[in-house]
């Protein structure tokens, strides 16, 4: 991509970029002279050298950590691999036997349901809250403040926190608190039907001051001549809201919801460390199916079949995310 | 900066999000509103009301009652739990497990703190975070300065394959990675020896941020190129550019880099966990949940809120760089 910037360097200093240009030959920028041929000489004349040198880290690091990891899943997904023997080529088998496991329905289910939840809980609040938080105007950093608070403390210090909260006992925090109005105790965690919506509750409670925040930045870009313009139309406050913000966030708000579902899919943190699945495997999420097949207690050690599952889970959320953008694309320009 | 923006292009209808230097972006619209709505004196920033809705006396009732809802909500939802878990380190373990929510009943228990702090080695595990910490912001920052500078300023010919393929790594889930990565940082290309066990194996992996090349690139792309033709003219070279020009002209994002690095490290708990198994070289975040069946309440809890103190502390001490980062983030991620 060369800008125009980049093309008036190169005017002042010839000597350096000219080499950049060698290989797509430009008869307007060089019309007498013979293309200059590229050897390592001019390679290193043009600053090749010190140009690699700035690469090196970023080709190392992502080389070794990222793009060879990233294709070796690939490769692993049709291996057995079980760090004693060398790895054989299996074909489909590791899909096979994760596909037919029998906890795989069941981790579908608990993590559709938890990204359900998690939308009905932590979706509609930080809009909500980011819409009236834009309008008070002394106290909005304050308040901005207030709402990020929980998203800097540690995941798993809020976790284990909430935890000890959730006690099931009539003397357990929030039974305690709630003992105050008449209800509970609750069992909380320990119950299947409660142990799943506890987890939610807390996760929203960590994530939703990011959210709010990212709302906030969002309707301070919305123009105000449209509401000036809805004022001159005689739109009252609830119109303005709904003909003149939602509008205007929807972009924002298609990317929230993306983002929400594809970290809700990847759930591993609170089903870990509040329930380990339990009870009776009513908090399993997929994360955690692919976490004892790579390294459980029990089981461990089956890297092909965690792979192969990681695999399907993000070719999943890529057809899933591909088709979103595609309808919501459609919708924005109707 | 044309690759990612067409990340962005179908969905986001303003640039306003992506654009770094926020008072600058202020200024433009104040600017723009000036011209549009010359003559009127309340021309300064506007939301959803105007200024004549203000003075409606249903309205400033009812925003009356916004600003204390908020309040009351956002202080009991977002800083009562954090509040709570200071409360019941300092509370003795009886008075937490009996009466939780009455107010130290019989007394302070200080010795909650100085136990966790000594007898369970949390002094020893938060030396670990603050180490583990550091070293990954070396590794970001060495990374995404060297490699944005090569991306944006010195554009070798191979720079947008580059880009491309760092790009590409936003899109894979991390939870791709995990396995792959596992076995390489077990059996690591070229060198001998495994780096389990030793914080080389998070301190590597970090650097691979694509997020973080990001917002360096765009934020060099901004950066103005007359002083770089300028000090090109100068005679400096490619290293003299980026340690004496560059890098003194982006210190915001450094910062926002930095802080994001510093507490993505304390946060960071499924990576460490795998690598790090010698619990004395464990930082805090993956030896508290080991330490929560061993460990009496009370001192857990002040274990616990001892975590707490430095990311909240940090937060406190660099809000501006939070929460503009936590808007940067949304809009970059998209």
């Amino acid at each position: 991509m060369p800008t125009e910037s980049d093309l008036s360097v190169s005017a002042l200093a010839p000597g350096k970029n000219d080499a950049d240009l060698a290989p797509t030959p430009d008869p307007a920028a060089q019309p007498h002279t013979r293309r200059p041929r590229r050897t390592p000489l001019t390679w290193l004349r043009g600053g090749g050298l010190s140009n690699l040198t700035f690469a090196l880290p970023l080709l190392i690091i992502f080389g070794t950590f990222s793009w060879w990891p990233i294709m070796r899943a690939i490769v692993m997904a049709f291996q057995h691999t079980n760090l004693v023997n060398p790895a054989t080529f299996v074909g489909w088998e590791n899909f096979q036997f994760v596909l037919t496991d029998p906890l795989l329905p069941t981790a579908i289910k608990n993590t559709l349901y938890f990204a359900l939840l998690a939308l009905l809980f932590g979706y509609p609040i930080p809009l909500v809250a980011a819409v009236l938080m834009s309008e008070v105007k002394k106290l909005k950093g304050f308040f901005s403040v207030l709402a990020y608070l929980p998203v800097v403390v540690p995941p798993v210090i809020a976790v284990l926190l909430w935890k000890f909260f959730y006690d099931g006992s009539d003397t357990g925090v929030f039974n305690t608190m709630l003992g105050w109005i008449g209800l509970g105790p609750y069992p909380w965690l320990q119950s299947q039907t409660m142990a799943m919506p506890s987890l939610v509750l807390q996760a929203t409670w960590a994530g939703a001051g990011a959210t709010v925040i990212i709302y906030l930045a969002a309707l301070i870009s919305v123009p105000p001549e449209l509401y000036d313009a809805a004022d001159v139309d005689g739109a009252g406050v609830w119109r303005k809201v709904w003909h003149v913000t939602m509008p205007q966030l929807r972009g924002i708000l298609f990317i929230t919801l993306i983002l929400q579902i594809i970290g809700t899919a990847q759930v591993f943190l609170e089903p870990y460390l509040f329930t380990s699945g339990g009870p009776a495997n009513s908090t399993t999420t997929i994360l955690l199916m692919i976490y004892n097949y790579a390294f459980g207690r029990s089981v461990g050690g089956d890297y092909g079949a965690a792979t192969a599952l990681s695999v399907l889970l993000a070719i999943f959320l890529a057809i899933f995310s591909a088709v979103y953008f595609k309808l919501t694309n459609s919708w924005s320009k109707s | 900066m044309t690759a990612t923006r067409s990340l962005d292009a179908p969905v986001t209808n303003s640039d306003a999000g992506l654009t770094l230097d926020r008072s600058q972006l202020a200024g433009q619209r104040r600017a723009a509103k000036r011209r549009i709505k010359s003559g009127q004196p309340e021309g300064t920033d506007r939301g959803i009301l105007s200024d004549s809705d203000r003075r409606r006396p249903g309205i400033r009732v009812g925003m009356g009652a916004v600003n204390v809802v908020l309040f009351v909500v956002l202080v009991i939802a977002c800083v009562g739990p954090i509040f709570l878990l200071f409360k019941f380190a300092i509370t003795p373990t009886q008075d937490i497990l009996r009466t939780p929510m009455e107010l130290f009943p019989n007394g302070i228990a200080w010795d909650n703190v100085t136990k966790a702090w000594n007898d369970v080695h949390v002094s020893r595990y938060f030396l670990n975070t603050i180490i583990m910490a550091g070293g990954s912001w070396a590794t970001q920052i060495i990374v995404a300065t060297s490699g944005g500078y090569m991306l944006s300023v010195l554009k070798p010919r191979y720079a947008k394959y580059i880009n491309g393929a760092v790009m590409a790594t936003l899109f894979v889930p991390g939870v791709v990675l995990l396995v792959p990565l596992y076995l390489t940082v077990l059996n690591p290309p070229l060198l001998s020896s495994s780096l389990i066990n030793s914080f080389w194996a998070v301190w590597l992996p970090a650097g691979a941020s694509a997020f973080n090349i990001v917002l360096m690139t765009r934020f060099f792309d901004n950066l103005p190129r007359e002083i770089f033709e300028a000090a090109r003219v100068d005679g400096a070279g490619p290293f003299r550019l980026f340690w004496s020009i560059v890098l003194p002209m982006s210190k915001p994002i450094l910062g926002v880099v930095s802080v994001f690095a510093i507490i993505a490290a304390w946060k960071d708990f499924l990576w460490p966990m795998l690598v790090l198994k010698d619990p004395n070289i464990q930082p805090l975040s993956v030896r508290l949940p080991n330490l929560e069946a061993t460990t009496d309440l009370g001192v857990f809890l002040a274990a616990l809120a001892i975590s707490t103190i430095i990311p909240i502390a940090l937060f406190l001490v660099f809000q501006r760089l939070f929460l503009s980062g936590a808007g940067l983030g949304g809009a970059v991620k998209g």
